[in-house]
């Protein structure tokens, strides 16, 4: 038998994170907490508001219109994206020389920074001279993003699935990568056919990833601010203001930091409430 | 003073106050009561008291949302629905 040693000194370890994320988290984050009660001109000199600012937030027609856009985009990326990733993951090589090639293409696109991927879809999509645009008016569709909402969502949409269904690949490719050859011999010897091959073995085997690919994509998405605003700015109009633009735009645009504030707040608890559903769904689908 | 940026004001400090004293009081907990308290609830789920309290505090969250977005101010109502729906968690959940 061991005799274990207690050593609380251990937690000294842990202080350089605990100190790292009190600066750029939960300082913030009072901070923020502080402001959405409050009123300012500038100076540092506040005002005391009570919860206005949150009914204010709640009521208001513009967050209203900015979160349906928001979950929105969010559904149909994702309903775009995951299908598609695992489609593309089925159709990669498993060995072999191509398999490195396609796993290299497939990162591409994951390791450009996110302004410009925007800088990049604004000039490949322009009407007049962007090879996107260009080609798709010369097959006689009237398309201009710059002034057409539906293009508008049409190419933010594009653009994000180009980014980031990649990602979706990777996991459900590595996923896939994970069954032993065993699995398939026994499914040829019971003659199985692709369709439940993928139904029994290899869509219960991706779960696990594909879970994360899922959470993963529908945080980042919630979040999105960089491409889209390289894009669009937002617009046509407030077409393709999602949160987080619309944020950006009520706490320096306006500079309403109290408003701001509770709209963050809000936004905040949308995100963890949603996040806290999917991680207990998935540690309940764990644990089946 | 140093804090001047902050902006604190006497309501959210009594809120961080609170958020601070109910995670003590779990710490005080476990060190008499060790193990967390493990147990599957009425919604199916395995839950600890730590997380009988994150639900407890997010939920109580959007009570007082759901108040003020329909009911308006006072929010009287919406803490004595948020405290009977702790209870409630840590009763059932």
């Amino acid at each position: 038998m061991i005799d274990k040693t207690t050593n609380q000194k251990a937690w000294f370890l842990v202080l350089p994170v605990v100190v790292l994320v009190a600066f750029n988290a939960l300082i913030p984050l009072m901070t923020v907490v502080n402001y959405s009660v409050q009123e300012t001109f500038g100076n540092n000199v506040f005002f005391f508001e009570g919860v206005k600012w949150f009914e204010q937030i709640l009521h208001s027609e513009r967050f209203h219109a900015s979160l349906l856009r928001q979950l929105s985009f969010t559904g149909i990326i994702l309903l775009i994206e995951v299908p598609l990733g695992v489609a593309i993951a089925l159709a990669m090589p498993k060995k072999g020389p191509w398999v490195s090639v396609c796993l290299v293409l497939m990162a591409l696109p994951l390791l450009i920074p996110w302004n410009v991927v925007g800088a990049m879809w604004n000039i490949f999509a322009l009407p007049e001279i962007g090879l996107l645009g260009k080609m798709i008016n010369g097959l006689g569709f009237d398309y201009n993003f710059t002034q057409q909402p539906l293009a508008a969502w049409f190419t933010t949409i594009l653009m994000d699935v180009w980014h980031w269904t990649s990602l979706v690949v990777l996991l459900a490719y590595a996923g896939l990568s994970s069954i032993p050859d065993a699995y398939y011999q026994a499914a040829r010897i019971d003659g199985a056919s692709a369709w439940s091959v993928f139904r029994y073995i290899q869509l219960p085997k991706m779960k696990r990833v594909l879970t994360i690919a899922i959470l993963l994509r529908f945080m980042d998405s919630f979040m999105i601010y960089t491409e889209p605003f390289v894009l669009t700015g937002g617009g046509p109009g407030n077409t393709t203001t999602f949160l987080s633009i619309d944020l950006v735009k009520i706490a320096l645009g306006q500079f309403d930091l109290g408003p701001a504030a509770a709209m963050s707040l809000i936004y905040f608890l949308i995100i963890l409430l949603l996040s806290w559903i999917f991680y207990t769904l998935m540690m309940r689908n764990e644990e089946k | 003073m140093i804090l001047s940026w902050m902006a604190w004001t006497w309501p959210t400090t009594a809120f961080f106050i609170f958020i601070v004293l109910a995670i003590a009081t779990m710490g005080v907990w476990e060190h008499f009561s060790p193990g967390g308290g493990p147990r599957r609830g009425v919604l199916g789920l395995d839950t600890t008291r730590g997380d009988r309290l994150f639900i407890s505090i997010i939920g109580s969250a959007f009570i007082h949302l759901g108040w003020l977005g329909f009911m308006g101010t006072p929010l009287w109502g919406a803490l004595a629905i948020s405290i009977i729906f702790l209870i409630s968690v840590f009763r059932w959940v």
